[in-house]
């Protein structure tokens, strides 16, 4: 077998696993974990070849004619595959944590369908053309509703509703429409440096084949298209953490970045995308400015993940390579970067049963290293070193000064000081307050070792991506040098 | 196509069948009306069918020097098998109309539809 | 000759001969065996037919020998044969599930009665497709109507005595249009014979008779098909008739009649005359619309879930006549493999409300019997008896929910593929605004199954109710389905392969 077929049939075997061990907690958890463990080893089977230039294939079903299931392992999919693979290890001690220590129901269902979540969003790095993107898209879609709706109260049902309403309604409403336009006028969905389009297509087509792409993704969550992100937050937080900072919306972000260098192609799009990058860049400070006034905190995340999604369509619409090398990167930073904060949200959670910002005061010194590790996140979020978001911002900022994109610097330099404004309150508070006097009778102290010990993992991970960015780094340079 | 209206005097009567029939069944709450309208309807194509077949003066055709005329036999044929279907047809709806009798109490469609109404509000209702 | 030249022939003749067998035995078990052989074998025939036909072209069979025009022709080519896969092939999925579950709705000593009237709507359904005849095609459409109006009417609701006399009325009304269109056309030609017809129609194109034919039989089809508005008969019917003669009647009665518009518009009267000279695709297209509005939106408020999904059959349908008004090749390939998808698909999800239907029947299953409806009425499948129902049966749920998937056309489902060439046949022909309307007809159909995964899912069973699964005999046949709504989403070179010949050989005059 190949590496290839490993990293994606090992989800799928693990989810068996894990359904079949499900009157025993801890052989299920140990099928998880290993699950984990093995499709991570996998995938990075596949690195050095991709880094050494190889581009690993496989075909499966032709579900149309000429129109297969198949997959090629190009460098943006490697990277995305990397971190989702990766962070799913260290999510998995934070689910089993998190799951045990808050007593959650129907816990083999949430395993079983993380591990096809997962196993969906690897095969959405992996596609080798739009139709098996679009399969997974859906697919990844509908495994994550019973994790987004898994407490089953009214008010996770009306999350969920929302939910697959958005994402279901505009990847019907406008990105199928898409896929089959590309069929239609290309004869072909296959992913292919350059773009695929014939070079004849009007300038208007273009321009409308690019809105129905950027709005059918909602995964991306381009306002008006956002609501699902915010709703899905009644999901308990391991999902939240893992699917909502790197599985779901990453997948999303990455087919946008996919579609334009490998659809379109950035010559194609030349002068087309002002409206995109005025559009993300109000999603950015819009999503900012809400995150801003949002108490809860579990909210506020869900904002910021909005507006730092935006941040990597604005970098591709940018249309400059350095933006891009931006783009592919911030998927990585953003990705450990939220994923810590999550962590550090459920642990306080777990350990204080608090939801709220302002519920904060003092909670620093009762939990050091979740604070901390809260503290790394936000810098990666707001850009500033030694956190792994600088790097990004670094690329996309010299981007668009080559590009001479004014806006787009505007935007980013107002959007760092938002960002800035919303986080550092956080930190502040946690640290420098004195405890509340509610807080004083409630002693607690950190949450369950395999929290503290994942969310640790993970903001040493935002610093080492900023230290030694090298991997991703080839990786998204050979996207726009292929 | 030149000629009175006796010339196609088998055609206009397969028409006035065939839309009294027609209106018969619309026309009509009573289901065993209904079936005798949805009769005439189904007779007015027998008509319809063996008319042009007919010459007049034509016999069977059969084979023998003093017989040179014959008349169409299939549309005959045709019809004998449409004639079985439409009366199994009407066999089969007479027993329905039996059987919605026993069960309703009635074979008027309006009664038959409040009832149905009734029971399905009640339905609707529960909690 | 051998047996297998025969096969035409034996596809019809042997669920023919199982039925009067099945009353001549009268007993339930014997009958039953006798009606299942007769239903396996005729799949058995089908196969053999699909693979012989895709090797060597339409097989024409003449009875006793006679030639055709003189004689009846027996003849299937592409289509014929995919569609007998259809029919016969549900047929065999669909008469094991009868046997555990007509033992809960129809009177015992009625069973053989039962599997004698299934074994003739089969032999009837069968016999429109593979005749060559215009007459024949009447006789067996009667023969498989007939039955039809029996199944129906062994619901034991009496609201299907109701739904089967209005059914009766209206089948037969449609069954008269289409003789009266054949007798003008017999008029015309002096043939009966298809082939011959397609001839000889060329110098009587135009005449006013033929244009009335195409009238009544265009009417009389459409009546039988369910095309919106000439749906009214379906709800009902399809509600209130036992839950495997609803399973099996969605999945094959309106697809037959389908097929048989298809065979008369593009192999009779010709593409020239009903696609340019006439405005019927511009009708077509508007009724297909509103079917795909009308109707989708009604289902939504539907309370009972059986009625829920027939009008989702009526919707269902329109897209498949939609893709006949195309007059691309595109749109007859989408038109045809999603008449053979929302076949299975449909089957699939009435043989899964049977069995709910059957679980919630259970003793332990409700507490409180409805209350002044008659006590040998079963629960009805509404929405207020559903809640939590996916705790209580959880593999019934979640297979309701996947057929769900394949009506919305998530890819990796059946739906998908036809939804796909119906959209390319709409960019082709440049009109970009059936393309939306396509597209949020699907939200339409999500929000219908999805009422159904919310009140399943997340509304509380009510108190004290065990696991209520239905029996193994009823689960295998409706997942078995299921598992096929799958498999033709991912792997089509069956149905899309077949669709694709069928589209090219038939559509000659449009792109």
């Amino acid at each position: 077998m190949t590496a290839l077929q490993l990293a994606l049939g090992i989800p799928l075997v693990g989810a068996a696993a894990i359904a079949l061990a499900h009157r025993r907690p801890n052989l299920r958890e140990a099928a998880t974990l290993s699950t984990a463990i093995a499709l991570c080893a996998a995938v990075l089977q596949l690195l050095d070849p991709v880094l050494a230039g190889a581009r690993p294939e496989l075909t499966l079903l032709e579900i149309l004619p000429g129109l297969a299931i198949a997959f090629r392992v190009e460098p943006l999919g490697m990277l995305f595959g990397l971190v989702a693979a990766g962070l799913w290890i260290v999510n998995s001690i934070y689910s089993i944590g998190y799951m045990r220590g808050n007593g959650e129901q129907h816990q083999t269902r949430f395993y079983v369908c993380f591990a096809l979540s997962l196993g969906a969003a690897l095969a959405i790095a992996f596609a080798a053309n739009l139709l098996t993107l679009f399969l997974f898209y859906e697919v990844l879609t509908l495994l994550t509703y019973p994790l987004v709706t898994h407490a089953g109260t009214d008010k996770a049902r009306a999350g969920g509703r929302t939910y697959l309403a958005v994402l279901m309604g505009t990847s019907i409403l406008f990105l199928l429409p898409a896929v089959v336009y590309v069929w239609h006028a290309a004869g072909t969905t296959d992913f292919a440096a350059g773009g695929i389009l014939p070079a004849d297509m009007g300038r208007g087509a273009v321009a409308v084949l690019l809105a129905l792409f950027m709005f059918g993704i909602g995964k991306a969550a381009l306002m008006p298209f956002h609501r699902w992100l915010p709703a899905a937050m009644v999901a308990p937080t391991p999902v939240s953490a893992l699917l909502h900072a790197v599985a779901v919306v990453k997948a999303g972000v990455f087919s946008v970045i996919k579609i334009v260098v490998y659809v379109f192609g950035l010559d194609a799009l030349a002068g087309a995308t002002d409206w995109l990058v005025a559009l993300s860049g109000f999603t950015i400070v819009a999503a900012s400015l809400v995150a801003l006034h949002a108490d809860n905190l579990k909210r506020r995340l869900a904002y910021s993940t909005v507006s730092q999604l935006s941040y990597v369509i604005l970098a591709a619409a940018i249309l400059a390579p350095l933006s891009l090398v931006g783009a592919a990167l911030h998927i990585a930073a953003h990705a450990f970067g939220k994923i810590t904060l999550f962590f550090a949200a459920g642990s306080i959670y777990t350990a204080a049963h608090k939801t709220e910002v302002s519920q904060l005061d003092g909670i620093g010194r009762r939990m050091p290293w979740t604070m901390a590790a809260f503290g790394i996140g936000a810098l990666s979020m707001i850009g500033l070193p030694p956190a792994a978001g600088f790097v990004s911002k670094w690329y996309l900022v010299s981007g668009a000064m080559h590009q001479g994109a004014w806006l787009a610097l505007l935007v980013v330099l107002l959007s760092t000081l938002l960002n800035a404004a919303y986080f550092l309150p956080i930190v502040y508070r946690a640290f420098f307050r004195p405890l509340s006097a509610e807080a004083v009778h409630h002693p607690h102290g950190e949450a369950p070792w395999p929290i503290v010990f994942a969310l640790t993992l993970t903001a040493a991970g935002t610093l080492a991506l900023f230290f030694f960015p090298e991997v991703p780094l080839a990786l998204a340079q050979q996207l726009v040098q292929p | 196509m030149s000629g009175g209206l006796l010339e196609h005097f088998s055609h206009i009567v397969a028409v006035l069948l065939m839309v009294a029939g027609l209106h018969v069944v619309m026309a009509r709450g009573n289901l065993i009306k209904k079936l005798v309208g949805l009769s005439i309807f189904q007779t007015s194509v027998y008509l319809l069918y063996i008319a042009p077949g007919k010459l007049i003066g034509g016999t069977a055709p059969i084979l023998a020097p003093e017989y040179a005329l014959y008349s169409n036999p299939l549309p005959h044929v045709l019809i004998l098998t449409a004639i079985v279907v439409g009366v199994a047809t009407l066999a089969l709806g007479l027993a329905l109309a039996v059987r919605i009798r026993e069960a309703y109490g009635t074979i008027e469609e309006d009664e038959i539809t409040a009832a149905d109404n009734a029971v399905q509000d009640a339905e609707g209702a529960k909690p | 000759m051998s047996l297998a030249a025969h096969l035409p022939a034996l596809q019809v003749v042997l669920p023919l001969l199982s039925a009067p067998l099945a009353v001549l035995l009268r007993h339930g078990g014997l009958a039953f065996a006798i009606v299942t052989a007769g239903a396996w074998s005729a799949f058995a025939a089908a196969i053999a037919l699909w693979l012989q036909v895709g090797e060597t072209g339409a097989i024409s069979y003449h009875i006793g020998n006679w030639p055709p025009p003189w004689g009846i022709e027996y003849r299937v080519d592409r289509l014929a044969s995919f569609i007998l896969l259809l029919v016969a092939g549900t047929a065999a999925v669909v008469l094991p599930y009868s046997r555990a579950s007509i033992a809960r709705e129809i009177p015992r000593e009625l069973h053989y009665l039962y599997y004698a009237m299934f074994g003739l709507c089969l032999a009837g359904l069968l016999g429109i497709v593979v005749t060559g005849d215009a007459f024949n095609i009447f006789v067996f459409l009667e023969i498989s109507s007939l039955s039809t109006y029996v199944m129906i009417a062994l619901g034991r609701d009496r609201r299907a005595l109701a739904a089967s006399y209005r059914y009766l009325i209206m089948g037969t009304i449609g069954a008269t249009f289409f003789v009266i269109g054949i007798g003008f056309l017999y008029l015309m030609t002096g043939t009966l014979n298809l082939v011959d017809l397609a001839e000889r129609m060329r110098s009587v194109e135009s005449s006013r008779p033929v244009l009335a034919a195409l009238a009544f039989i265009t009417v009389g089809v459409s009546l039988k098909l369910a095309l919106f508005p000439l749906h009214q008969w379906l709800p009902n019917a399809y509600t209130y008739a036992p839950s495997a003669v609803t399973a099996f009647l969605a999945a094959t009665a309106t697809k037959v009649s389908v097929y048989v518009l298809i065979r008369f518009w593009y192999s009779v009267f010709g593409e020239t005359l009903i696609f340019h000279r006439l405005p019927l695709p511009q009708i077509l297209l508007l009724l297909s619309l509103a079917a795909m509005f009308a109707a989708s939106f009604t289902a939504i408020f539907q309370d009972n879930l059986k009625r829920l999904f027939a009008y989702s059959s009526v919707g269902q349908i329109g897209y498949i006549t939609l893709g006949m008004s195309f007059d691309s090749v595109s749109g007859l390939t989408a038109a045809v493999v999603h008449l053979f998808n929302h076949g299975i698909t449909k089957a699939a999800i009435f043989l899964l409300i049977g069995g709910l239907v059957v679980g919630l029947a259970k003793p332990d299953a409700h507490r409180d019997a409805p209350a002044g409806s008659r006590d040998a009425v079963p629960p009805a499948p509404t929405f207020d008896r559903l809640a939590g129902l996916a705790q209580r049966m959880p593999l019934t749920c979640f297979g309701i929910v996947v057929a769900g998937l394949s009506l919305i056309g998530v890819p990796g489902t059946a739906g998908f593929v036809g939804k796909w060439y119906l959209i390319l046949a709409a960019m082709e022909k440049g009109q970009f605004w059936i393309v939306g309307a396509i597209l949020l007809s699907s939200l339409l159909a999500v929000a219908y199954v999805w009422r159904f995964v919310e009140v399943a899912y997340f509304r509380s069973p009510p108190a004290g109710c065990a696991r209520c699964e239905p029996p193994p005999g009823l689960l295998i046949p409706a997942w078995l389905l299921v598992g096929a709504t799958v498999w033709f989403g991912l792997d089509t070179s069956v149905t899309l392969g077949t669709a694709l010949d069928v589209a090219r050989q038939l559509v000659k005059v449009g792109a």
